[in-house]
């Protein structure tokens, strides 16, 4: 494989792939936080 | 007995003797390594153990890369197997709150776009005549985050460590001078004024434990050849955020991570010897660092101006500069840069979200770049 190829592979799929995987990482937190909502009261009686 | 003395006299001579302008030299470098670390205080926790490793290796016959040489041997166990940068791994997960990540999950997005410079200056290396790998060493300098760049280069070009550490940790410590006039240049008046409303969402202590779990296994099983990096970055977040191992976390963050980076730095510093380091390629790599992290500051703001436009005006272009690794500088600069222009503007939570995610980016771009290089067999 020439070095062009080579970089212009790399670069694309780098890019693409650190994007979709920090998307997917984003998802994640959201429904993270969807299936354990913060609650003032448990989170205080934990700390207390 | 006088012939004794000679012979004895000509000992004490033979480190002048051998001593060559690149001996000189590279001694100079390394007391302009000490003289920013501890007068400018440029990052001086790296700057000064690579400074004086620099130095001592360059004091002709010491022999401390030699075959039996101390520092020799902290190279080749400690830099060599990856062992000190993974312990400096563990350590920066315990020390980082994800909790402006957690809040506002969505501007992550920005860590991606904040990591494109490592990519755009692969290419422009290969172009300069850098071979494959090599190329990849001096591209992760754009990652903006120490470890990482000698995790990379430690693996792909040995040969690069000491040009690529001291490039990461000298640009990383110049941030608020190299990238305000990038924000400046890329921003409308009117971007630069955009306030961005309060995103307090408190996250639970659940989805604090679970983050580093599941960011693990998602981004190890997308990226395997990366899991060294964001496992223990991800362990050590596990046992700040889980409360219940306070003496590994506390070892983590002092102890572990205390003495690993006066190692590593030291043992950086020693592959600066003057027949590796005074090359032109050494300048090449510090040129197309620089080059690097201004791309990184191109990216970031270009897709903040993006997000910008899609969310109809709501996001400020100028925390896309944040979504890079150097925490929290990055965010700091956005942050003033934006009071620049409007002093009721306070960027600073949502560009520490962009910073924190430009932290994960890091990781997981190297890791991407990594796993890319595998699946094309170009490394094993």
């Amino acid at each position: 494989m020439d070095i062009w190829s080579f970089g212009l592979t790399v670069a694309l799929v780098g890019m693409g792939g650190t994007m979709l995987v920090l998307w997917c990482l984003s998802l994640i937190v959201l429904l993270l936080r969807k299936i354990f909502p913060y609650q003032p009261d448990q989170e205080a009686a934990k700390k207390g | 007995m006088e012939s004794a003395i000679a012979a004895g006299l000509q000992g004490l001579l033979l480190g002048v003797t051998n001593l060559t302008l690149g001996h000189g030299l590279m001694i100079l470098v390394g007391s302009l390594l000490l003289y920013l670390g501890i007068s400018k205080g440029y990052e001086p926790l790296l700057l000064v153990p690579i400074g004086f490793g620099a130095v001592l290796v360059n004091i002709p016959l010491a022999g401390l890369m030699g075959e039996e040489g101390i520092l020799r041997f902290f190279y080749e166990n400690g830099i060599l197997t990856e062992v000190f940068p993974v312990l400096i791994f563990l350590g920066i997960g315990a020390m980082t709150d994800f909790q402006p990540l957690l809040e506002n999950p969505k501007i992550i997005l920005l860590g991606a776009a904040g990591q494109f410079g490592i990519f755009l200056t692969l290419l422009l290396a290969l172009a300069v005549g850098f071979d494959k790998l090599d190329a990849v060493a001096v591209a992760i300098i754009g990652a903006c985050d120490g470890p990482t760049a000698i995790y990379v280069s430690s693996k792909f070009a040995p040969h690069l460590l000491g040009a690529v550490s001291v490039a990461a940790y000298s640009y990383m410590s110049l941030v608020p001078l190299l990238q305000p006039p990038i924000m400046r240049l890329l921003t409308t008046e009117k971007e630069k004024k955009i306030v961005m409303g309060t995103v307090r969402q408190p996250v639970s202590k659940k989805t604090k434990i679970l983050f580093p779990i599941v960011v693990t296994v998602v981004a190890s099983i997308l990226a395997p050849i990366g899991t060294p990096l964001i496992g223990t970055v991800m362990l050590g977040n596990l046992m700040r955020e889980s409360g219940v191992v306070e003496r590994l976390k506390q070892a983590s963050e002092n102890e572990i991570t205390n003495i690993v980076t006066l190692l590593l730095g030291l043992t950086i510093g020693a592959t600066m010897e003057a027949d590796k380091f005074l090359r032109t390629q050494t300048l090449m790599v510090l040129a197309l660092g620089l080059i690097a992290i201004g791309l990184d500051t191109v990216m970031g703001v270009l897709f903040g101006k993006l997000m910008c436009l899609l969310t109809g005006g709501k996001v400020n272009p100028l925390i896309g500069a944040a979504g890079i690794s150097a925490f929290p500088m990055a965010a700091r600069v956005a942050q003033v840069e934006g009071q620049k222009y409007n002093k009721k503007n306070y960027l600073l939570m949502h560009a520490m979200s962009a910073n924190a995610g430009g932290q994960i980016g890091s990781i997981i771009a190297a890791a991407v770049m990594l796993s890319v290089l595998k699946g094309m067999g170009i490394v094993g």
